[in-house]
């Protein structure tokens, strides 16, 4: 379950706290299905119209939710996102920034054990253009987020939303929005992203909005090279210096990759095409769409429905 | 953030137990001198948080005071890798049988821990990683627990160690002990020396503490080496803003670190030369007013990118702290404004009715007048 529909049961932990309490507003009024937030020291209130409950476990009991999102400050957030692993969470998106990295390991290995699907650390979270959306996005402007059919995955909240936005405005609606974390060691990789949006039979085509570092853009890339759908992508960070490391293990464990230009060659080999300024993207999707036989009316369709 | 050898010697392997040479930390020669006399034959080692010091001269024999004396003297003067030497570990030289190699990292591919032990240590094992793999023994482990002795003696079973065996098996259960208790991302021993008088000890360490655990690891974040920046890239750090600054001549103030290398590679795409990355996103979206500053005290910056999509961040409080700034500091420099996502109506009025000025539709259009502007 990575991609977000109206259907599924939205938890809040930290709901009554000031970004908490902001983004419930707007997530709410976006149409996401929120039915119960949690706070260890308001239960039985209820905040925004959603009842408040001590933990997730208790709000799994007598609530039940399908997907649990944090507004959690880095010293909790483990202790958090373990309770709603326990309590059963099928998705718990993390959209802390800066929670040590022992915690983020802890955290990932007993949602393996759980069969929890993490998004993020650090991530904006899910947007599905006319259903609702989870996390910190302006899935509530129509600006940017329009319904259509174009998946996009992007580790990165602002630039995600520059892309969606160029692609609304180029009358390209969006079936997904997935941001999927800007930190080193997320449980939802532009791997498991990519092949979603491959299954998905909303989705006619991906855009893969990268960054320097790791190498999950290369791992990305073999998929990619067995799909049908067309995959287009920007990387950010050419013009950044790469960052320095000291000892040995690093390189040992990672070895080469995780530039600018490895990123671009794998995709490129591929069969991606990979834009040099977010605002080629439209272009470049459209190519990939018209020289597809039988999948031409994808673009047209996507064009109707963001008009409509 | 790093810390030095001498500090990462005495406040993570001391504590777990690992041995280490004897040693004195000294910022003179003559108190080189002084410690080569009480601790006989040594080696003087410059201490910078760097792995280049060996090749660059900054690691000298002595075996006399007088040669301690002109080793400090010449490593005093070295600056290696950018770091300028101001203190020495003067430590006693051991007869080394053989260099083995051990560490625990953090893996962030496997989100796990990761131990790695090679008995072919010393200063090439980076080369002995790339070119004969199999000689560096990996062990996964497991977040919650250490590692078991049985775990460890499978790790370096039949790599004929001797009677040394037993000690090694003992340094790494320590070693694994020693990386969760420090919240580190990298502990290092390189070489871990097999003695003639059979003692196993860390010659060298490397450390990196995990800059997100430094709110729980006080004493060892306030030994973290200083790292090498600008006077700018200094003040910005101390206001908690991420800023680098480059020789180009267009400023950038971009929310969020994706953002702001994407304005950075269009500017560059359109032949532009960017002034710095300054990084405003998640909590520090409330700085504006302070990130603004900093990318206007740049002297090389000809005019200026602001450049906000807002998901988490707002741009209406980021363009009021920037309203504040410009209106504050009256720069002479023009600035090209492009404003999308949460906020954006209020932001963009902000922008139009307290400074006159009209945001750019699309951030490209924003970046080509800038880089006009700055020619």
């Amino acid at each position: 379950m990575i991609i977000l529909r109206r259907e599924h049961r939205v938890l809040v932990q930290g709901i009554t706290g000031k970004q908490g309490s902001f983004w419930t507003e707007k997530m709410l009024s976006c149409g996401t299905r929120i039915v119960a937030g949690v706070n260890p020291k308001r239960a039985g209130e209820l905040h925004a119209g959603v009842p408040v409950f001590a933990s997730a476990e208790q709000a799994m009991a007598e609530a039940p939710f399908d997907i649990a999102v944090m507004f959690i400050p880095p010293p909790m957030a483990k202790d958090a996102a373990l309770d709603a692993i326990r309590a059963g969470a099928k998705l718990l998106v993390v959209l802390t920034e800066h929670i040590p990295a022992r915690d983020v390991m802890a955290i990932h290995a007993a949602a393996g054990r759980a069969g929890t699907r993490i998004l993020g650390p650090n991530t904006a979270g899910l947007v599905t253009p006319g259903e609702g959306f989870v996390g910190i996005m302006p899935g509530h402007n129509s600006n940017i987020f329009r319904p259509g059919s174009v998946g996009v995955i992007s580790r990165s909240g602002s630039l995600g939303t520059l892309v969606s936005l160029i692609l609304t405005r180029a009358g390209l609606g969006q079936s997904a929005f997935l941001g999927i974390g800007g930190d080193p060691m997320i449980g939802t990789t532009t791997l498991d992203a990519l092949r979603a949006l491959d299954r998905d039979p909303r989705t006619s085509a991906v855009v893969l909005v990268g960054e320097i570092g790791g190498n999950m853009e290369e791992q990305a890339a073999d998929y990619a090279a067995g799909m049908t759908k067309p995959v287009v992508a920007f990387i950010a960070g050419r013009a950044s210096p790469p960052g320095r490391k000291m000892g040995h293990a690093g390189a040992i464990v990672t070895g080469a990759g995780g530039g600018y230009l490895s990123k671009r060659q794998a995709l490129e080999a591929a069969g991606v095409a990979v834009v040099d300024t977010p605002s080629q993207l439209p272009d470049a999707l459209r190519i990939r769409l018209a020289a597809q036989p039988g999948r031409a009316f994808a673009e047209t369709f996507a064009r109707t429905l963001a008009k409509s | 953030m790093n810390l030095v050898e001498h500090a990462a010697k005495t406040h993570v392997l001391g504590p777990a137990g690992i041995a280490v040479p004897v040693s004195r930390l000294c910022r003179t020669p003559e108190q080189a001198a002084l410690a080569c006399a009480a601790i006989g034959p040594c080696v003087v080692k410059a201490q910078v948080p760097t792995g280049k010091r060996g090749k660059a001269g900054g690691i000298r024999a002595a075996d006399t005071p007088q040669q301690a004396a002109e080793a400090a003297t010449a490593i005093l003067a070295m600056t290696i890798d950018g770091h300028a030497v101001s203190e020495l570990l003067v430590e006693q030289r051991c007869e080394i049988l053989r260099e083995l190699y051990a560490a625990v990292v953090t893996d962030f591919a496997e989100r796990r821990p990761l131990l790695l032990f090679s008995t072919e240590g010393g200063v090439d094992i980076e080369e002995i990683s790339s070119g004969t793999p199999g000689k560096i023994r990996r062990h996964p482990l497991d977040v919650d627990h250490g590692i078991s002795r049985p775990d460890a003696q499978r790790l370096v079973a039949g790599l004929g160690l001797g009677d040394a065996e037993g000690e090694v098996i003992d340094i790494l259960v320590k070693l694994v002990d020693a990386y969760a208790a420090t919240d580190a991302e990298l502990v290092e021993i390189n070489p871990l020396a097999l003695l003639g008088d059979g003692r196993v000890v860390a010659l060298d360490c490397k450390f990196t503490l995990d800059d997100a655990a430094a709110f729980r690891q006080p004493s060892l974040a306030a030994l973290r080496a200083p790292e090498i920046m600008t006077a700018l890239e200094r003040r910005g750090a101390d206001a908690g803003l991420k800023f680098i600054q480059f020789e180009g001549n267009v400023g950038v103030l971009a929310n969020g670190a994706g953002l702001t290398m994407t304005t950075m590679d269009v500017i560059r795409h359109f032949g532009g030369r960017p002034a710095n990355f300054l990084e405003i996103g998640g909590e520090a979206y409330t700085k504006a007013e302070a990130a603004l500053d900093l990318v206007l005290s740049n002297p090389g910056v000809r005019s200026l990118v602001v450049n906000f999509c807002g998901a988490f961040a707002r741009t209406e409080v980021m363009a009021g702290g920037v309203v504040k700034a410009l209106q504050r500091l009256r720069p002479s420099v023009p600035v090209f404004f492009s404003i999308h996502g949460t906020g954006e109506d209020e932001a963009v009025k902000l922008v139009r009715e307290e400074l006159g000025l009209e945001p750019f539709d699309l951030m490209e259009d924003a970046v080509k007048a800038a880089i006009e502007a700055a020619a």
